[in-house]
């Protein structure tokens, strides 16, 4: 197909702040000029169940949400959500996760265990694999909230969006009074 | 200028641009968020109504004087709506008048997946069905039009995909030149005694036949002639998956779903070697094709239920998919009542005082997941209260006793009070426990008659929830604080066991209400790790912020913990703890 259309996907837990980054990736991939669509499902999603929002842009986009095996840049704001939508993800794909885990339902009341070494079996699947401390940068950038942009700039650098564009979504995206950290926080993420 | 819109927020855009005065529906996924938008622009009045009905009626009132109105429900809204819609057809409107039913195909956040194009053709109302954003903006507007211009209610249907998804729009300008509403008297047209309907029927069906000629030059409907080995017809988000995985295919493309363009279709037929009809759910315009003569492939291969997708319809053309990572399995993740709620408390007694628990729809039907496994059943809006009194009528006075009603404010107030009605005025001996959290929660902490706001924000008349149960004649009427767990099952117990319908109100709102004087967070807890036992009772109640740490010498021991950053201090797990280990952080 000559149609290039680059396919990301933001995965995590309702409240991690993903559905503000797929909305700064959709406004950035729209400033540099491509068509841009984006699925997720909200309501019973909010209850902290997973969330998995679907970023596709290119020259023409039909579909809003990526077939299944064609993803090409997995955005895991979590461990185990990052490796449950792995089968979205194309052989070959890029993965970027967030160095956290959140217990589900099931483990918190102790009937399961949160599955062990997740990082190291991502990483034997998907060469191109880059695991973030997102907390730890996100407070380096000076609040722990920012997580979320820490991980877009990580992202960012392997998407063909220029750094002015992402910086212009920042800016009509996020609130002045947090703006000046965000921007650490994505520039932080940029360097990884 | 571009910008990128939901669904949502381009329908509500499309509303602006054509000069909608009014805009009014009651929350349900996907379609909330057209009226959260439509709240954006000052030139329209956006409003909740207590119930899908009201809310049309509001929106048919605007019309008859004279006022562009649009309404905004989920599929299974346009149930409670039936009634007026069925007639609104026969009366036509002044002002145009546009109602959007948004579909949920897949049920992501719904009991069922009926398919509204089915209501188009019932209550014989055109329907037209955008593929995106774009789309959604300009067939509102288009709708709008068309509804003046053939005197007819026009349905815009939406779903998931289409609501919830965003992509690029451009934006346009508000049209100016519209009349001013004001009264004018026209009972021929719009009391719909016999005599009058008589008459209008058959120009409702003259309307449609209109229509459907017109549809054929119509551009929302499009004819794309590529490789013509195929010809696929189809609509909505079906048409994106189509384009994705059958980029060669010829396509029409009907924007507006009901009535179909029937010449338009015989052209396309005619043009093509094979022809398909590719929709989502009921084979809605297949029948319709296969009626006319034609020969078609539809529901052969394309999946009846749950929604479509470029994997599915690639199973369907038997092409090969793409190769994907396995996948092991791994605990899931399922949605559940967030730290602090109100309403843990209360199915925690019900799971203990062993009821039989008739539901409904809120936040609250959470309380069927484990450990609170304390739901029996879950139908529709409203419907807990004439189930508990339904199952009154058959079981023996042992078995009477163990049944009880659970439904939240926003939801009695939609349809339940009529049960609740029924309950009393019949003498059922069940109990009603009405889970008052001061919002509707499940959709996105919306309004309602009861919370003393508007969805304008701004502060109104509120029901008075005890006093209206007491006016529909319930005298056993107790109000209890959900938080305070032996309260809530003593009380619930007491209810139970007496033979007379009661009514119990729970006090305490729900933990997302953003506004100052509603919720508080209270002092956070912390469990001393010093007199935990491990006994795991504090897990019973299933709280997101209450954890058990293994002691990680592979034994079952451990001790629970609680994060800081989730609790609010509702104070329910340190009731539970018969070992003082939990408390307030000071």
């Amino acid at each position: 197909m000559s149609r290039q259309v680059t396919n990301v996907l933001l995965v995590g837990v309702g409240g991690q702040g993903i559905l503000l980054a797929s909305e700064i990736l959709s406004e950035a991939a729209m400033l540099a000029g491509f068509d841009v669509k984006k699925s997720e499902i909200h309501g019973m999603s909010q209850r902290g169940g997973s969330v998995v929002s679907h970023v596709r842009y290119g020259t023409e986009v039909f579909s809003p949400i990526v077939p299944e095996g064609e993803g090409d840049i997995l955005f895991g704001f979590e461990l185990m959500e990052t490796a449950r939508s792995l089968l979205l993800l194309k052989p070959g794909g890029t993965v970027v996760a967030n160095d956290l885990q959140i217990s589900p339902p099931s483990v918190l009341m102790g009937q399961d265990t949160y599955p062990a070494g997740l990082a190291e079996r991502i990483k034997s699947q998907f060469a191109d694999f880059l695991l973030v401390d997102g907390q730890k940068l996100a407070a380096d950038a000076g609040n722990v909230k920012a997580a979320n942009t820490v991980l877009l700039g990580a992202i960012s650098k392997r998407l063909s969006i220029s750094e002015a564009y992402w910086l212009k979504a920042l800016e009509k995206m996020v609130p002045v009074k947090a703006l000046e950290i965000n921007k650490r926080a994505f520039l932080l993420g940029r360097e990884c | 200028m571009k910008t990128i819109l939901s669904g949502n927020e381009a329908i509500a855009r499309g509303a602006y641009e054509a000069g909608c005065l009014v805009a009014c529906g009651y929350p349900g996924t996907p379609s909330t968020e057209i009226l959260e938008n439509t709240l954006k622009y000052n030139e329209i009045n956006s409003s909740w109504a207590p119930n899908e009905k009201v809310a049309l009626e509001v929106v048919i009132g605007a019309s008859f004087g004279g006022g562009r109105a649009l309404c905004t429900m989920k599929h299974v809204g346009v149930n409670v709506a039936a009634d007026p819609l069925f007639t609104l057809s026969y009366t036509g409107v002044r002002g145009g008048l546009v109602i959007v039913a948004a579909d949920d195909p897949e049920m992501h956040s719904s009991q069922n997946e009926q398919d509204s194009r089915n209501y188009a053709k019932f209550a014989k109302v055109p329907m037209l069905e955008p593929s995106d954003s774009m789309e959604c903006k300009e067939f509102t507007r288009l709708a709008f039009e068309l509804s003046e211009q053939y005197d007819a209610p026009v349905m815009l249907r939406s779903s998931t995909r289409i609501s919830h998804g965003k992509s690029v729009v451009e934006l346009g300008e508000r049209v100016t030149d519209l009349p001013l509403p004001k009264l004018e008297k026209n009972p021929a047209k719009l009391v719909m005694l016999p005599g009058n309907a008589r008459v209008r029927h058959p120009l409702v069906e003259q309307k449609l036949l209109d229509l459907s000629k017109a549809a054929a030059t119509m551009p929302l409907n499009r004819m794309e002639i590529r490789d013509s080995s195929i010809g696929i017809i189809t609509a909505g988000i079906c048409y994106q998956y189509v384009r994705e995985v059958l980029p060669d295919a010829s396509t029409l493309k009907l924007g507006m779903v009901h009535p179909l363009p029937h010449d338009l279709i015989r052209e396309f037929a005619a043009k093509v070697d094979k022809l398909y009809v590719i929709e989502e759910l009921d084979p809605f315009i297949e029948d319709q094709v296969k009626a006319m003569g034609l020969k078609a492939i539809g529901k052969e291969i394309i999946p009846l239920c749950g929604e479509l997708t470029p994997g599915r319809l690639r199973s369907a053309f038997c092409l090969p998919q793409p190769a994907s990572t396995p996948v092991d399995n791994m605990p899931g993740r399922p949605p559940n009542m967030c730290p602090g709620c109100p309403h843990r408390g209360v199915f925690f007694a019900l799971n203990q005082l062993k009821a039989y628990v008739t539901g409904d729809i809120g936040c609250y039907t959470l309380g069927f997941m484990p450990p609170l496994s304390a739901m029996d059943t879950c139908v529709c809006m409203g419907a807990s209260i004439g189930m508990a009194t339904g199952v009154t009528k058959v079981v023996s006075a042992e078995e009477k006793k163990k049944v009880v009603a659970v439904i939240g404010d926003s939801t009695f107030l939609h349809t339940g009070m009529n049960g609740l009605m029924d309950m009393v005025y019949n003498n059922s001996p069940a109990t009603v426990i009405i889970l008052d959290n001061s919002i509707t929660a499940m959709t996105g902490r919306q309004d309602n008659p009861a919370s003393g706001h508007t969805l304008m924000n701004e502060p109104t008349n509120a029901v008075n929830i005890p006093l209206l149960c007491k006016a529909l004649g319930a005298k056993n009427i107790r109000v209890i604080n959900p938080l305070d767990l032996e309260e809530t099952k003593r009380v619930i117990g007491e209810e139970m066991e007496r033979p007379e319908p009661s009514v119990i109100i729970t006090n305490k709102p729900c933990v997302l209400i953003k506004r100052d004087d509603v919720f508080q967070k209270g002092p956070v807890y912390a469990v001393d790790a010093g007199k935990c036992t491990g006994c795991r009772a504090c897990l019973k109640i299933g709280c997101p912020a209450i954890e058990w740490r293994p002691a990680g010498d592979g034994s079952k021991k451990g001790k629970a913990g609680i994060d800081p950053l989730l609790c609010t201090g509702c104070d329910v797990c340190r009731q539970l703890c018969k070992f003082d280990a939990i408390g307030s952080v000071k």
